[in-house]
């Protein structure tokens, strides 16, 4: 079909990953530029954008059971804290100081773990989900964050207790560790660019694998039960078991993220998995685009790299202060108070998120000069 | 026993705590739909004016709470205009996620206000007692459980008798039903706002009533949210029941939690309301009073 290369033949074709020719062209380009970046940016924002690919896979969990499967869940920070612990506790040195418990396992044990562990868990919480709906669903999740928190606070043989915490898993794969300098295929790495590495191809296997459940019938099945409830049971789609699997399959992610997430800081503490963290993933869901695997890495991106685009505010607008006393706000209250104020300004005016923006300016161009 | 009827006492006085904020997410809730999940920086906003008012401007308590209530209203007033307002219509999960980003807006504004050490408010009960016997009880519960009993007598007053009442109930009966029947909704969400707004006040005055303030106090008013789904979402006498029931399990689970349950951990009564919430809703989805959602095609 040279030359035509908007027709389709087969609905395979037309429901293809990469179903034209400037997608094919622009992914290759956009994974080119991902390889290149780390070794011309400088290390800290490498390391900034390894959070960010692997933040993103967190907000593709959620916008599986957010923006796909419509179920809106404040519980996220739990199943990350889920995550980050058990694999912290997999890969913990056994022999360190008494009372915390570590097996010294390797990542091909604790990352899959993590992310299954965490299913465990979001499969604990189902039962509860599908049987309600829509703001009660907000609400249980809500507890379950309060909840998580007591528990990871309590629990101190396994997250160190407040105040002391434990360190994170270590990313050693087969002897290879990502978070030292080496060599990878005669490329000398450093630490942040083989973090960064660590991150995209655990980003682009995610993505992936999300993108290809939203078009198969798992994922027109999410959106039925989304869109309505009722019509899509009359059809056949068991709410029952799609909620389950969106909050499985959500929360597998999440489990993934968490454990991969806190390889950077190298710190976990318990009091980090609280409604803050919840909102900061629900942001960047609704920031980026609900229901798009795109628009997910877009909004984790944007949400992680604000703090540094914040930063630099101080030194514009005199009432941020960088330190914690002066001024009237401080950069981190700042960022918080950003998140709100961005939650709120894109659903009343662009609920298509980050994506709506791009698929707006992408049709603009598509049609220029005319104005449709 | 004295244990006993004293952590009842206390669970009694922050269940009333509960029964305001209760209050304040079911009014919105039965005339809109929505849960406002605003209502803790609402909270934390009123007590903070308290504070102001009352220790930085040095105005007599009474007047500073009264003050404080009317900003609580007021600024309940500006969010439902500028960002629910334009919302309507729309799903309500967008709606509902808005209040939470004006909840995050307001949490950090008053947290700035408030700083980084605990703020007191010039109260009359401070940490006063009297005996009932051989139980202690504090002033300020009796102040609680009066205040909730008064608001609860005035809101029945106010639905039963009063025309914008009537109308209120009528939105929140059937909301087509009132519009063609001339009643200016706008107006019913507009003070459905301004009433929740100076409950959340009036709660968070309570609130900061005994040891004061902080950055985290606002996360108490979601422990009125359990209490609201426990009582049934749409129900003004189930949210006041369930915010008295969960009051009174976290009182009991203070005094003696770690007596018999050492494993669950320190504070655990903190989470008391959420795992009642689970239990609730395992066995009955639309809680204890509420009326099961019929949903026709």
């Amino acid at each position: 079909m040279r030359g035509r290369p908007l027709l389709y033949r087969s609905y395979e074709q037309d429901g293809g990953l990469l179903n034209t020719a400037a997608k094919r062209w622009w992914s290759a380009a956009l994974l080119a530029v991902l390889v290149w970046v780390p070794f011309q940016a400088s290390p800290d924002l490498v390391l900034l954008l390894a959070t960010a690919a692997i933040a993103a896979i967190g907000a593709i969990g959620l916008n599986i059971v957010t923006g796909y499967a419509g179920q809106v869940s404040l519980g996220h920070a739990f199943f990350l804290g889920v995550g980050a612990y058990t694999a912290a506790v997999l890969n913990g040195d056994p022999a360190a100081r008494s009372g915390v418990v570590g097996y010294g396992l390797d990542m091909w044990i604790w990352l899959p773990a993590a992310g299954l562990v965490a299913a465990a868990a979001g499969l604990l919480v189902a039962p509860i989900a599908f049987r309600l709906r829509g703001l009660y669903l907000a609400i249980v999740t809500l507890g379950l964050v309060f909840i998580g928190d007591h528990i990871f606070r309590e629990a101190e043989s396994l997250t160190g207790g407040v105040g002391v915490g434990r360190k994170a898993a270590a990313p050693e794969l087969f002897g290879f560790s990502f978070a030292e300098p080496g060599t990878i295929l005669g490329v000398p790495l450093a630490r942040d660019q083989g973090l960064y590495f660590m991150g995209l191809i655990a980003l682009v296997i995610m993505a992936l694998f999300a993108r290809n459940v939203a078009r198969s019938g798992v994922g027109r099945a999410f959106a039925a039960v989304r869109d309505r409830d009722i019509a899509a049971e009359v059809m056949g789609v068991s709410l029952r078991r799609y909620k389950i699997y969106a909050f499985v399959i959500s929360s597998f992610y999440a489990g993934i993220a968490g454990s991969l997430l806190y390889t950077i800081s190298r710190f976990l503490e318990p009091g980090t998995f609280g409604l803050l963290l919840s909102v900061q993933y629900i942001a960047m869901v609704l920031i980026g685009g609900p229901a798009t695997i795109s628009g997910s890495i877009m909004g984790a991106a944007f949400v992680t790299l604000l703090p540094r685009l914040i930063e630099e505010v101080p030194s514009f607008v005199p009432i941020i202060s960088g330190e914690a006393a002066g001024g009237f706000l401080t950069t981190q209250q700042l960022e918080q108070f950003l998140y709100g104020l961005l939650i709120v300004l894109f659903l009343i005016f662009e609920p298509r998120g980050m994506y709506g923006i791009w698929a707006r300016a992408r049709n603009y161009w598509k049609a220029w000069p005319f104005s449709y | 026993m004295t244990r006993l009827l004293q952590s009842l006492a206390a669970g009694v006085g922050q269940g009333s705590i509960y029964a305001l904020l209760a209050l304040a997410f079911v009014i919105i809730y039965k005339s809109m739909r929505v849960v406002n999940f605003a209502v803790p920086g609402m909270m934390i906003l009123g007590a903070y004016m308290v504070v102001y008012f009352g220790n930085v401007l040095g105005i007599n308590f009474w007047i500073a709470l009264l003050l404080a209530i009317l900003v609580g209203a007021v600024v309940a007033f500006l969010i439902e205009r500028l960002a629910i307002r334009p919302m309507i219509g729309k799903p309500v999960f967008a709606i509902a996620i808005i209040t939470l980003g004006i909840d995050v807006l307001l949490r950090v504004v008053t947290s700035d206000l408030i700083g980084t050490n605990i703020r007191n408010i010039r109260d009359p009960w401070g940490l006063k007692t009297f005996n009932l016997g051989d139980v202690v009880i504090q002033h300020r519960r009796v102040a609680m459980v009066v205040a909730a009993a008064l608001v609860c007598g005035l809101l029945f007053l106010f639905f039963r008798y009063s025309r914008i009442g009537l109308a209120m109930r009528a939105t929140a009966f059937d909301q087509e039903a009132a519009l063609t029947l001339g009643i200016s909704v706008g107006t019913v969400f507009a003070l459905s706002w301004v009433i929740a707004g100076g409950l959340s006040a009036l709660a968070g005055m309570f609130v900061a009533t005994g040891s004061g303030i902080d950055q985290q106090s606002a996360f108490v008013a979601l422990k009125a949210l359990p209490a609201v789904i426990l009582g049934g979402i749409d129900s003004i006498p189930g949210a006041v029941v369930g915010a008295l029931t969960v009051g009174i399990f976290e009182g009991l689970s203070n005094t003696y939690q770690i007596q018999y349950l050492p494993f669950l951990g320190q504070n655990f009564a903190q989470v008391v309301p959420y795992v009642i919430l689970f239990i609730v809703l395992l066995v009955r989805p639309y809680g204890l009073f509420g009326t099961p959602e019929i949903e026709r095609v």
